[in-house]
């Protein structure tokens, strides 16, 4: 690097320059402060809902699946798993209650999780309210996550 | 060795080879169950293999981090470390910590381990990296504040040179943002917009100061090159990090249920995210070229060397591959995302920690500057295995997620995600041959560590006035 730009200019820029992205990133969260409430999907956060995100904290689901696209990529997307099972919350807890206790040979399957009803209602209606997200260009592309 | 109390970094490091070890394993695991689906199953299933894998890589490089930080800091400072009773006594609650979360992973089921940690008082578990009980977490900001307090004190009562203040504003961001970990609101949109504020802005953010500083200082050491001309390097290059990398956030706002404004945002700034790596290899490149010595640790330069290109493709390369927002659209959670994924990290992280090692190790054990001929040998061997076959994990990984992204969601005719799966299967297999390859370059890359150990170094040579 040339001799005229000197090591104290090369700092100055990093303090100056850090400082000022950062407010810049704290305006833009606050602006997304403003805008969440049109998208998230508050209105449908009812306790059980609540608790279905404790459900599907407490057993990990994320180490397989994704939701809204970020997570682990041996399952399918679970985003939009609400609308491509018919828009039921009954599909959805069948789907979880019948999974075999020692998988299918050969094949990847979701575990038998033992679910009660409650957690199995909870995590359904978890589910739900994701799907009720309204995430840009209403991602993903296609039901198929 | 200029100053005793250094030699607590020899035990972080073992330690994180140890767990790096156990890290490829469980990957090699997780592997085999994309192709054969019932594999371990259900004793040890995939998500549980995944927060093995990912937490021992996240763990064993701050193992690497804080080990590289003891040694580096008592030198650059000219003074003995503060304290290195607590860095010892942190090492060993860190390691019991960390063993014991791992060992609840695998023999308790996930809820069951929630329920015995009292998850729900404080609950921030279940997250993607961030899956360690809560009592893990506040455990990692004790030893980080410890670990803080001993590196910081020792700097100040020191010499400061920019290295130094450059990885203690590193290593403060890092233990700052992990403090967002402890933040998981009921709103799934909040959860994931913060989640981003520990992962994000650490990798692009904070570690990449850490990253620079490590760099800077193997390259003052090895190439003897003027101190002035590296930190200002080293400047221009973090300032590049953070103007671009904290805006650039935005590339993980464009499908969550965030305003549409970060579209532009994420993509212009993320964009721009590949400049500081790319200037790290220039500056890599131009210091080993521009020698006032050739140190005789080749294996220590040839690390450097390789986390300036490895982190430039991985992180700059592969990232920028996916990072616009019509693009990302597509690719988004896919093993694109696998793909960049693990060639960023291996890139960035994984090399400029063992970078470290391998420029500290050889004095930590005694010896002057370098390993014997041999050792050095073995240990080129291994860089080669390892950075090679993770090359092939990732045009494996791209490959597979090219597919997967045209057939599951570009195609006119979209296939179901499980389906793709079984077509793209083939792209699954050779990245498990390349894994195993992986294995054999970190299994030779251990027994370098004993290989020559009685033999005498080669003395180095010095530059006649280049
Ligand atoms: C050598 C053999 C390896 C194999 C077979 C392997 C395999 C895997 C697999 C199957 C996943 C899960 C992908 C999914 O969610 O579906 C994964 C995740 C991951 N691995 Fe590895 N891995 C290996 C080495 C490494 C290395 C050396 C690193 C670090 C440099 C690494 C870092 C990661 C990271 C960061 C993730 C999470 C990726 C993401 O969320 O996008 N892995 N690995
Ligand atoms: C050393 C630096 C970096 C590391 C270690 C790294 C690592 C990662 C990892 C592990 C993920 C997956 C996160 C998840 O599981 O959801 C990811 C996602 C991503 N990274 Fe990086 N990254 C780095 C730098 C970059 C850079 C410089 C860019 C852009 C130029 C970039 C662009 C992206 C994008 C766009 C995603 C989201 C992918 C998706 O939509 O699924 N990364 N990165
Ligand atoms: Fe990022």
């Amino acid at each position: 690097m040339s001799e005229t730009f000197t090591k104290s200019m090369a700092r100055n820029i990093f303090y100056g320059g850090s400082v000022f992205f950062f407010l810049l990133f704290l305006a833009l969260t606050f602006a997304s402060h403003q805008e969440f409430p049109k998208r998230d999907n508050h209105e449908a956060l009812t306790p059980i809902v609540a608790k279905g995100k404790r459900v599907w904290e407490t057993h990990d689901c994320i180490g397989c699946h994704t939701l809204l696209g970020e997570g682990a990529y041996f399952a399918p997307e679970l985003g939009n798993v609400y609308k491509r099972f018919g828009n039921s919350t009954e599909a959805i807890k069948a789907f979880i209650k019948s999974r075999p206790v020692d998988g299918v040979p050969g094949r990847r399957s979701m575990p038998q999780f033992n679910l009660s009803d409650e957690e199995l209602e909870a995590v359904a209606q978890f589910l739900k309210y994701a799907s009720g997200i309204k995430t840009v260009r209403s991602w993903p592309p296609n039901i198929k996550g | 060795m200029k100053y005793q109390s250094q030699s607590v970094a020899k035990l972080y490091f073992i330690a994180a080879i140890g767990l790096f070890v156990g890290q490829i394993l469980f990957g090699l695991v997780m592997g085999l169950q994309y192709v054969v689906g019932d594999f371990l199953f259900p004793e040890i299933p995939f998500n549980v293999a995944r927060m093995v894998h990912t937490n021992l890589l996240i763990v064993w490089l701050l193992f690497g981090f804080m080990g590289s930080a003891y040694y580096l800091v008592p030198e650059e400072a000219e003074r003995e470390l503060v304290a290195p009773w607590l860095a010892k006594l942190m090492f060993w609650i860190f390691l019991a910590a960390g063993a014991a979360t791992i060992v609840g992973y695998l023999l308790l089921s996930y809820s069951d381990l929630a329920k015995l940690t009292q998850d729900d008082l404080l609950p921030t578990m279940g997250r993607e990296f961030l899956e360690q009980p809560t009592i893990t977490k506040l455990g990692i900001v004790v030893v980080a504040l410890a670990f803080l307090f001993s590196i910081g004190m020792t700097i100040l009562k020191g010499r400061k040179t920019v290295v130094n203040l450059v990885l203690l504003i590193g290593l403060t961001g890092l233990a700052v943002f992990f403090l967002f970990s402890f933040y998981n609101p009921e709103n799934l949109v909040l959860d994931k917009y913060y989640w981003w504020w520990v992962v994000h802005l650490w990798v692009e953010g904070v570690w990449e100061l850490i990253l620079g500083s490590i760099l800077a200082f193997i390259l003052i050491k090895t190439t003897g090159v003027d101190r002035e001309v590296i930190e200002k390097w080293l400047y221009v290059i973090i300032a590049m990090t953070l103007i671009t990398g904290l805006i650039g956030t935005g590339h993980h706002y464009y499908w969550i249920g965030t305003p549409a404004f970060w579209q532009w945002w994420g993509s212009i700034f993320s964009a721009m995210e590949p400049i500081p790596f790319f200037m790290m290899t220039i500056f890599a490149f131009n210091m080993v070229n521009r020698r006032r010595r050739n140190h005789p640790n080749k294996a220590a330069v040839l690390w450097a060397l390789g986390t300036a290109v490895m982190a430039f493709l991985g992180a700059g390369v592969w990232g920028f591959l996916h990072t616009l927002a019509p693009v990302n659209y597509y690719t988004h959670g896919t093993q694109i995302t696998a793909a960049h994924g693990h060639m960023a990290f291996y890139g960035a992280y994984v090399m400029i920690v063992l970078a470290m090692i391998s420029y500290a190790m050889p004095m930590l054990r005694g010896r002057r500057a370098a390993n014997s001929p041999r050792s050095q040998v073995l240990e080129m061997w291994s860089f080669w295995l390892m950075t090679v076959s993770m090359v092939f994990i990732t045009l494996f990984l791209t490959g597979a997620g090219i597919l997967q992204t045209y057939l599951q969601r570009y195609s006119d005719q979209p296939l179901d995600f499980m389906t793709v799966q079984d077509k793209i299967s083939l792209f699954y297999w050779l990245r498990e041959l390349a894994g195993a390859v992986f294995l054999i370059g970190l299994v030779i890359y251990v027994v370098s560590f004993f290989a020559g150990t009685d033999e005498p170094e080669v003395a180095e040579k010095v530059e006649v006035d280049a």
